[in-house]
Parts: C-alpha cells; structure tokens; sequence
C-alpha cells in the first residue's frame, strides 16, 4: 500500500442508473462519483438493494441487461466508456478491467479444466500464446499459494474447493495484468477459516502488481483488511467516504455508526439443567461414507445451543438425523426424556411439530406460489386444526410477533426482503407452537443490518415463549449474539461442547484456536498481525 | 423509498411489490403484447371450440343423415357435396370438430392424470418405484407407438373407450418423462422438505408443493400433446382402425374420399373435398403450436431483455 496514489485510473461522474420492473423504470443508482487511483484499492460497503453491484459492473461501462444508464460519464484511463459500443468495450474487459464474482462455482464453465479457463482471455485478445499464459497461470496459482500449483489447472472446477476455485478465479482475473479489478463479495460463501488464505492472497497480489481493485461486500471486518478508502452507499447514493482507519475510528454518518455497532450485540448465557433434546452417541453417514462420528450435544430447555464448525463438518447432518430426514446407524435422539423413533415417517404429528426447522436460504424455503398467510397458515391448519377467522386471527399475532403487518398477507416470496424473508419462515416455524427450533445458518445469507434484527427477534421470542434453540452457524459474531452454550465441530466429530464463556477463552484445543483466530475482526492491521502470527 | 427511515424496521425493508391485478386484467395485459401469431392460434382454436360446443345448432343436416345421391357436387344444398353414401360433407366436417376434438382432449386430459400422476409419485419416491415406473416407460416408448396402438386396437376392438384408454396411456409415457424431470428438480427444494418435516400426506405435497411450481411446462407439453393425440387418433381413423362409421370424423373422412382426388383434373372442388378435413386437422395443429409457443416464451422467462 505503500504506492504513490497520484495518477488517476477511473473516474465516475455523477453515475445514473435505472432498472427496468413492472412496466416501469426505478433509479438503482442516483447520481455516484468515484475516483479510483492507479495501485489503489476502494472498498464498497452497503446492505444488499443498496447497489453495490450495480455500480462496481458500471466501472466496466456495462449494466445488466433490463438496466440502462441515465446520466454520467465513467472514465477509464482517460476513455469514455458509457458511449462505447459493445464491440469496443470489449476490448477493455477481461483484459484491462476484470471482474471476480461472487459465486466462483457458478462462474466456471463445469466443461473445461481450471488452465484453460485461466487462459482463455489473454489467449483470446492476442495478448500471449497459449504456451505463454499457461506458465504464466501456473505462476499465478503459486503467487496464490494453491496447493500444487503445477497440476491443479489440470483439473475441472467440481474438483477443488470453493475456497481454491476463488482463488482460480482471482488468478484468472489476474492472468492479463488488469488496471482495475473489481471483486463482487468474493469471500462472502467462504468459511472463516478459507477466507482468511482468500484474502491474504488476494491482497498479496492485489499489491505485487499494483493493480487498482473496487472491493464490494457487506462485511466491514473483511474491507477493512483489503481497502485503503471505504465508501459506504445505501439506496444508491453514496453515505460517505473517508479513508479505511479514519472510517472506522469515526464514521459521521448515523448509518454507518448503525452498520459498525451489529457486531456488538452479545447474549448473557445462562446455564440451563432441565435438557430438552438430546443426541446420544450418534453415528449417522450418506451411503457408505460416515459424516458423523458418536455426536452427542445436549440441548437444555429456553436456551441456545450453537453449533460451529466450517463446511463439510457435520454441522446439517446433525440436523438432519434430529428431524428423521437422517436416520442414525448409532446412537439414540431423547426429545423431552423419550427416545424418537430414527426415521421421520414413524414420528407422530405432535413430535413433529414440537420440532420445527428454519433454513438458510429463505428463498427456497417458502414456495413461491403461495402467499405469507398461506405459509404462515398452513401449520396452524394442520397442527392446531385452526380454520376461519381463528386461523385469521393467529396469523394476524404471528405477522405482529415478527413486526411485520397485515399488508403482507397476499404477498408472495419473490416480493419480500431477504430478511422479511427469514422473518416469514420464523414466523412458519413459530406457529406449530414448538419446544425446539433447528436453525440452520438462519442469518448467513442476510446483510449485517438485518442480522442483528433477525438476531433480536429470535432472542425476544426465546424469552417470551421459552423456545429452545439449537443454532448453526460458521459465524462467530453471530455466536457471541445468541448463544449461552457452543459446541464445536471438525470433520463429523464433536471437538468441544460448554458454555460460551468456556469455549471462547483459552485454552483452546488446536481446531477451536483456528477457527476464532480465523474471524476477522474491525482492526485494518488484523489480517497482517495474524498471518505473521501464523508464520 | 425516498424517505430513509432513521431506525431499522423489518416492514420497511424495500422489496418489490408487484401491483395487485386481478386474472382478467393480467390475462388482457398478456394478451395485448401477444404477438400476430397467438392471435391468430387463439382466434382459429376458439372458433373450432365454438363450432364443436355448438355443431347441432350450426350443422344443416344430422351427422349420419343419407341423402340420393353419393359423391355429389358443391351445390347449394350441399355446400362440400357429399360422400360416397350421400351424407353431407359440411355437416360431417363440423360434427367431426366435435367427435376428433373431443376424443383427443378426453385422451390427453387422461394420459396426463397417469403420465403426470405416477411422473410426480417418482420424483417424490425416487427409490425402487421410481426405477420400476421409468424402466417400465423406457419398455414402452422402445416400441412405436402407432404399431403398437394398431395391434392393441385390433386386440380390443376399436370402440371409443378402448381408442381413449390406449391412446392415452401410449402417451402418458411421455408426459411421465417430462413431469419426472421437471419435478425432480422442485423436490430437493427447502420448501418440500419443510412439508415432509411437518408431516403432510404425499397428496399434498403433490398438489400444493410441486404442481403449482411446475405448471407451465406441463400446459405446453398439454397443447402439444393434444395436437399428437389428435394426429394419432386422425392416422388410426384413417388406417380404419379409429373413430368407427357412422361417427363423423376427420381421419376416416380423409379416407373415405381419399379416391375423389384423381378427379381433380376434370373438376377441381371434387380434387379439394378429401383434402377439407386434412385442412382442418392441418390447422387446428398449427394454431395449437402457435398458442403454446407464446405461453412458453411468456412463462418461461425466456424473454429478450433488450
């Protein structure tokens, strides 16, 4: 960081975008400035709908198709490219500008291996032969410490890890030496402990090549390690900008102060006697390869019990085996002192519906061909027998009890918010009236701001209705907010389980010291402290 | 959206809304961007259900009423002649909406019933059952269906219920295929599963879960199917195995004056009568393709954005 940044690589003037929805054109972005300096990394924060995205692929010149834009000009080293055609554009894309996704999984084509991928744009816009830019791949694959770097281009995308594909795929965006690279939350479907080697590697060569980067995401703790100016937008205008130390010591703005104080939020814990649900001795596997390991975890009544641990660790399985979709080659689940027949179909509607599920992806959870109140009705139909203005009524408290009103009754899924979402499901779960809720990685989907929100709501209503919460998640902030016990897992097996205070302080088993030691935290020098750490 | 509220409110978090339209408007909204061609399906497909709603009303004779003279002229009382009877061309052709229509729309609402029913049972099943039924279709679809469809009507006589059942059930492997496909991929949502946790029937989880989220490409494949069926059930008339006399029908009319067209050379309108019906099959399937063209590329979202 230590760059000149004098010389002036993009800059956007009073940038107007609109979308196209409804037989209407809405404003998506209302008039952005950014300039960005040669060597120079901005980083874009701002809860999702803010346009965020919008504005990092207006930097290319190039809108998604259904948006257009309305006013403004974005210079690039000097060229207008808002009034280039496409073909002309072109020529900058993916060669002097590049741009790294957010879902490296989806971006690769599942048909080519990983080198061919890499090499395609410089192959293509005739900036080096093939021979060239494939050592040149396996160069770049070294500089991002993938492992193996002289082979692994050889493989398809389903063959490595998301945490190595991102990589790839920050190395294909590398491969033509861009002025400008804009990362669109590369990170944000990455463990903790991947997203640490992410983005050491991504800043490493961000900074070796002194290429200018636009970083998107929502999570302060992550720009602040990789930006030297943070800009924070909602609604699309811009809330402020200062640099990355002064932004985080003093925000102005009574927004960004909002966005800083989610990650205070933290939960008393309480120890709790009286066990609700508990797994005993559980072996569980996916045909014949065992995922889980003699899991116990003990759920106690009106508290929460959070299960951590990174992708791949067994943390849904155990879900799984506790709601029957699993049933267990060993070990028994105790549900308020009885054992639960293993598989769902022997379980009687009142087991049922004393255990009920929130999902991670709100989106796919509801149908969407049915409205809110047939959501939130259908368990008080099928459950409660409810019907009439009965049912009218209680689907009424429910959509209160999430603090949301009665206009969302006809609603459908596609028209709420991602946390109004959420809200819906929790409210579906809520009305079946259960001891125990299983959320699975219920806020990791949601922007900060929303989070907290979900957060509280599930701490009011454990209060009001002494729900007992069994609470997975890979986010160790989101921990510290709700729960009173923490049970750690790695590769199907139970590392550690006690109260949080507990876990969290040291000593930690080797597994536990890496996973807390991998959340980044909202200290610009965290991530250079920790790798020298490491070292 | 302009007004940013100071506080965080979970109603006041900005989604889009889409305006409350009731069916009609939105079916008069889809309509109005229609392109040329589903106005012109939608317009020959209402007029051939009009005139099979109301072929009594509309025909000038009865369906099987003989008159004197066999393979007479385009004259005033018989505005396509008649046949190699005496019956009337025009009134047969009318009646023949109705019978041809009728039958391959009973036929393809019933091989749907089967075809989507079991398709649905095996997405959800997806274990031995679902092995059982699609390897028992993969079975059926291997032989051609015309022969096979010739042979079955020969074993059971070709009475009108044994042409719907054979027919539809040739069909719905099929349809089988389709659903399978489609619902296999609306099953592994969260959604399903939240409904198997909760404990709901398979029933439900069919109608309320699956069907209304698989919908459009099953009303595409009905149209197209229908337009199959009729074509199959016109060839197998016209083999002489299909909608048996004196049942007017476009197939078997086909056939019956097929012979009429040699005499083309000495009086055209007698070269054109056997080519009437094969008309009105012809169109009735072009319109058909036309409308469900439209519906897919509407539902689908296969649209060009620019």
């Amino acid at each position: 960081m230590s760059i000149e940044h004098n010389d002036v690589l993009l800059e956007m003037r009073n940038v107007h975008i609109e979308g196209f929805a409804d037989e209407q054109w809405h404003p998506i972005i209302k008039g952005v400035d950014l300039t960005l300096k040669r060597g120079q990394v901005l980083g874009v924060i701002g809860e999702s709908g803010a346009g965020k995205s919008t504005l990092g692929l207006a930097a290319m010149g190039f809108v998604r198709p259904g948006c257009r834009f309305t006013q403004g000009t974005v210079h690039f080293n000097g060229t207008e490219l808002i009034a280039l055609s496409e073909t002309e554009k072109r020529a900058f894309w993916g060669t002097r500008i590049a741009y790294v996704a957010q879902s490296a999984a989806a971006a690769f084509n599942p048909a080519h291996r990983l080198i061919d991928q890499t090499c395609e744009a410089t192959v293509r816009a005739g900036i080096s032969s093939r021979d060239e830019s494939r050592s040149d791949a396996i160069a770049l694959y070294e500089s991002l410490q993938l492992p193996d770097a002289s082979n692994i281009g050889e493989r398809y995308p389903h063959q490595v890890s998301g945490g190595q594909l991102q990589r790839v795929m920050t190395a294909m965006a590398m491969s033509s030496r861009p002025d400008l690279i804009i990362f669109d939350e590369p990170t944000t479907a990455l463990d903790v402990t991947t997203q640490v080697e992410v983005l050491s590697a991504m800043r490493k060569i961000v900074e070796h090549y002194g290429a200018a980067a636009i970083y998107i995401t929502h999570d302060l703790a992550v720009v602040a390690q990789m930006a030297d100016d943070i800009k924070v937008l909602r609604y699309g205008e811009e809330v402020e900008e200062a640099e990355t130390r002064v932004m985080l010591e003093s925000p102005k703005e009574a927004y960004t102060r909002s966005l800083w104080s989610v990650r205070a939020l933290e939960k008393t814990e309480e120890k709790g006697e009286d066990i609700v649900l508990s797994m005993q001795g559980i072996d569980a596997a996916y045909g014949s390869s065992k995922v889980l390991h003699n899991v116990s975890i003990n759920l106690p009544r009106g508290k929460t019990v959070a299960v951590v641990g990174e992708s791949g660790s067994g943390k849904s399985t155990a879900a799984r085996v506790i709601t029957g979709l699993l049933p267990p080659t060993a070990g028994t689940v105790q549900f308020n002192g009885e054992a639960l027949p293993s598989g769902l179909k022997s379980r009687t509607q009142s087991q049922l519906q004393r255990i009920q599920m929130i999902y991670q992806m709100a989106d796919t959870a509801m149908n969407p061909r049915q409205t809110v109140d047939e959501i939130i009705g259908r368990p008080l139909e099928f459950y409660l027998g409810l019907s009439g203005a009965a049912r009218e009524q209680r689907v009424l408290e429910l959509l209160t009890m999430i603090e949301l009103d009665e206009s969302f009754l006809d609603r459908y899924p596609s028209e709420l918010s991602g946390g109004q979402k959420q809200r819906v499901c929790i409210a579906r779960a809520l009305a079946a009236e259960p001891d125990v809720i299983i959320c699975d990685e219920v806020t990791s989907a949601l922007d900060q701001i929303v989070q907290e929100g979900i957060l509280q709501l599930l701490l009011r209503l454990q209060q009001e209705f002494g729900i007992s919460y069994l609470f997975i998640t890979h986010d160790i902030a989101t921990v510290k907010a709700i729960s009173d016990e923490i049970v750690v897992m790695y590769q199907g097996e139970v590392v550690e389980q006690g109260l949080k205070s507990d876990i969290l302080s040291p000593p930690h088993p080797a597994y536990t010291e890496l996973l807390l030691s991998s959340v980044p935290e909202m200290d610009p020098d965290w991530l250079s402290t920790l790798l020298k750490e490491r070292a | 959206m302009n007004e940013a509220p100071e506080s965080y409110a979970a109603a006041a978090e900005v989604a889009v809304v889409r305006k409350r339209r009731g069916r009609l408007e939105r079916i008069w909204l889809a309509l109005k961007k229609a392109p040329v061609s589903a106005w012109f399906g939608l317009i020959v497909l209402s007029a051939y259900i009009v005139v099979a709603l109301f072929a009594p009303l509309l025909a000038p004779y009865g369906e099987a009423e003989i008159f004197p003279a066999p393979f007479g002229p385009w004259e005033e009382a018989h505005r396509f002649g008649t046949d190699q009877i005496g019956r009337d061309i025009f009134t047969r052709l009318i009646y023949g909406a109705r019978n041809t229509m009728g039958i391959a729309f009973v036929t393809t609402l019933l091989s749907f019933a089967i075809g989507g029913g079991l398709g649905l049972v095996a997405a959800i099943n997806r274990s031995w059952l679902d092995q059982i039924l699609s390897r028992a279709v993969d079975v059926l679809m291997a032989i051609p269906s015309l022969i096979f469809a010739l042979m079955l009507l020969s074993i059971f006589g070709s009475t009108v219920t044994s042409l719907i059942v054979i027919i539809a059930i040739l069909d719905s492997t099929r349809v089988f295929r389709l659903t399978r496909a489609v619902a296999i991929n609306v099953v592994v949502m969260d959604y399903v599963e939240a409904a198997k946790l909760r404990g709901e029937k398979i029933g439900w989880i069919m109608r309320r879960e699956i069907l209304p989220n698989i919908m459009p490409p099953l009303i595409a494949e009905f149209g197209l199917r229908f337009s199959f069926v009729f074509l199959t059930i016109a060839a197998l008339s016209f083999l002489g195995v299909g909608i048996q006399p004196p049942t007017a029908d476009w197939g078997s009319m086909v056939r019956e004056n097929a012979s009429l067209i040699q005499f083309a050379q000495y009086d055209i309108k007698a070269g054109l009568t056997p080519l009437l019906p094969a008309a009105a099959i012809a169109l009735l399937t072009v319109a058909v393709n036309f409308v469900v063209d439209w519906f897919l590329h509407t539902s689908s979202g296969l649209k060009d954005e620019h």
